[in-house]
């Protein structure tokens, strides 16, 4: 037999270790600044006077009306933009039709919209200052500074979470699958349930959860449409910044941890599902 | 089940992908539709399956006129050219698909899927792979089963285009003999494409030579060498 020592196996992608010690420390350090300390400092600052100023900042009226404003817009929004961007994506991934470049175009302006613009569109769109608006209010219809005008600012600038996040995944995947069912029998809508959307969930997870962080952070848009009426249009974000103008800090920052929960809540859910279908990810990601 | 093209054209926008064809193809037959890329036949093919509609044009099987005829009514067993299976789905869920998407009253019971599947992954010798998903197969693992999942819907005519292409020479041999035996077998109309001459020659019955667009040459293989048509037909099967 040959002598030769088989030496450990040496990745092909390989740094001397200084250079990886100090790209890992970089990164490092730059979540703990950037992540880490303002998440800590949020719950720090919220809990400076300890459970009972958490508590009681907690049972005031405006604070409970700000959370449930922000959860009913989510519960709202969300999953209508789950539609809308499935939809949206399915028209462009699997079939050519004339149009479909500006339909792109479209799905990314709340993107490149700034979202304060975009509440002042609402604004003008429904407000008393347009004949739409004179008539809305002739028929007792309130949008602006209401319920609807915040689901609709909310609408406006998640809408391309979804579509962004299923477009190159349903294009990559091409439309074969689809065609395959087809002949085997199966119905249009038989072949999205058992096919198209399966083939999607993982990246659909994914914008949903972007979407829900973003209808539930919003600020901007909602601040204009909503007009930040406390106890009734106010929701999670804008109700800390009147808070915190206000000088009431431990009331500003315990909704704004309750906001950082919420947030770190559907990441662990999203882990939890990837964990859960280790095996399925590992297996339906590459053909 | 006979099969027969009439005057069928297709176009996508200006381009003309089929100009007006003519064909006839015998019940039980086993024929080859033959020609370099880009000459119509995986077009043709489609249009047969009902994944795509002729600009004009009628399609006929067995007399009856199926121009119109859905996808799903077709009930043609059609294995793509990268097998297209599921590839979220074991391949046992791949090979029971079309049961489980009949209408209720005619889908069979749960055992009775159980052992249709089965006999269909003797049939093509891989009895113990209903477990695995398709990314733990092999090419010619991959394709075998695209071909169990056509077969499980018991399909009016089997269609495939180039079933073998993306295959290594010894596997693309193996699974050649095991698509004879199974036509042989099933005695069910086939229609399969390739741009391989050999294999048209060795596979077919009957091979249809084509060519932007264009039929070129119907025939026996043997008729084909003997007396190429046009000067396309000798330069493409000269060996
Ligand atoms: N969906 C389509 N849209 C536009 N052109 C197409 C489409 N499908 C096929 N073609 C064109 O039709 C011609 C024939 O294509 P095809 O039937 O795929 O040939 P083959 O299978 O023989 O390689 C080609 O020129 C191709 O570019
Ligand atoms: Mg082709």
């Amino acid at each position: 037999m040959s002598d030769i020592v088989l030496s450990r196996p040496v990745p092909v992608t390989t740094e001397p270790p200084l250079a990886r010690a100090l790209l890992v420390g970089l990164a490092i350090l730059f979540v703990a600044i950037f992540l880490f300390a303002p998440l800590a400092t949020v719950f720090a600052e919220a809990l400076a006077q300890g459970w009972r100023g958490m508590i009681a900042a907690l049972s005031l009226p405006d604070a409970q009306a700000a959370i449930r404003m922000t959860l009913s817009i989510a519960v709202i929004a969300v999953p209508l933009n789950a539609v809308f961007g499935i939809a949206a994506a399915w028209a462009i991934a699997k079939f050519d039709f004339r149009g479909k470049a500006f339909l792109i175009t479209l799905i990314d302006l709340p993107f490149s919209v700034s979202p304060v613009v975009a509440g002042l569109m609402l604004v003008l769109l429904f407000g008393a200052n347009s004949s739409l608006g004179v008539w809305l209010m002739a028929h007792d219809i309130r949008i602006v500074f209401a319920f609807p005008g915040i689901l609709l600012a909310t609408l406006f600038v998640t809408f391309p979470f979804v579509a962004r996040e299923l477009i190159p995944v349903m294009i990559e995947q091409g439309r074969t699958e689809e065609e395959a069912a087809l002949t085997l029998g199966a119905s249009g809508w038989r072949t999205f349930f058992t096919v198209t959307l399966p083939n999607i969930r993982w990246a659909l997870l994914y914008g949903v959860l972007l979407c829900n962080a973003r209808a539930m952070g919003e600020f901007g848009a909602v601040a204009v449409v909503s007009g930040k009426i406390r106890g009734e249009t106010a929701t999670m974000p804008t109700m800390v910044e009147m808070f915190f103008n206000e000088y009431l800090s431990v009331a500003a920052f315990t909704l704004a941890s309750v906001l950082a929960m919420l947030a770190l809540l559907t990441l662990l859910l999203k882990s939890l599902l990837e964990w859960r279908h280790a095996d399925l990810l590992a297996a339906t990601c590459r053909h | 089940m006979n099969i027969e093209l009439e005057e069928l054209a297709k176009e996508f926008g200006t381009e003309r992908a089929l100009h007006p064809v003519s064909l006839f193809i015998p019940s039980g037959a086993l024929i080859s539709l033959l020609g370099p890329s880009g000459s119509g036949k995986t077009t043709l093919l489609r249009i047969l399956a009902g994944l795509e509609f002729p600009t004009s044009g009628r399609v006929r099987f067995d007399g009856a006129d199926a121009t119109g005829l859905s996808v799903q009514d077709r009930r043609a067993g059609f294995v793509f050219q990268h097998y297209a299976l599921f590839r979220h789905m074991t391949v046992f869920e791949n090979v029971a698909y079309g049961l489980r998407a009949r209408p209720r009253r005619e889908r069979p019971t749960e055992a009775e899927i159980g052992r249709r599947v089965t006999r269909l992954l003797d049939l093509i010798q891989l009895p113990d792979i209903g477990a695995r998903y398709p990314n733990q197969l092999s090419g010619g693992q991959r394709q075998r089963v695209a071909l169990a999942r056509a077969l499980a819907i018991e399909p009016r005519m089997l269609l495939l285009d180039e079933p073998f292409g993306a295959l290594d020479a010894r596997v693309r041999k193996e699974l050649r003999q095991g698509l004879r035996e199974i036509h042989d077998n099933t005695g069910l109309t086939t229609v399969f494409v390739t741009h391989d001459q050999e294999e048209a020659m060795e596979l077919a019955d009957l091979v249809v030579v084509m060519s932007m667009g264009r039929i070129e040459q119907v025939g026996k293989p043997a008729e084909i060498r003997a007396r190429p048509a046009t000067e396309f037909v000798r330069t493409f099967t000269a060996v």
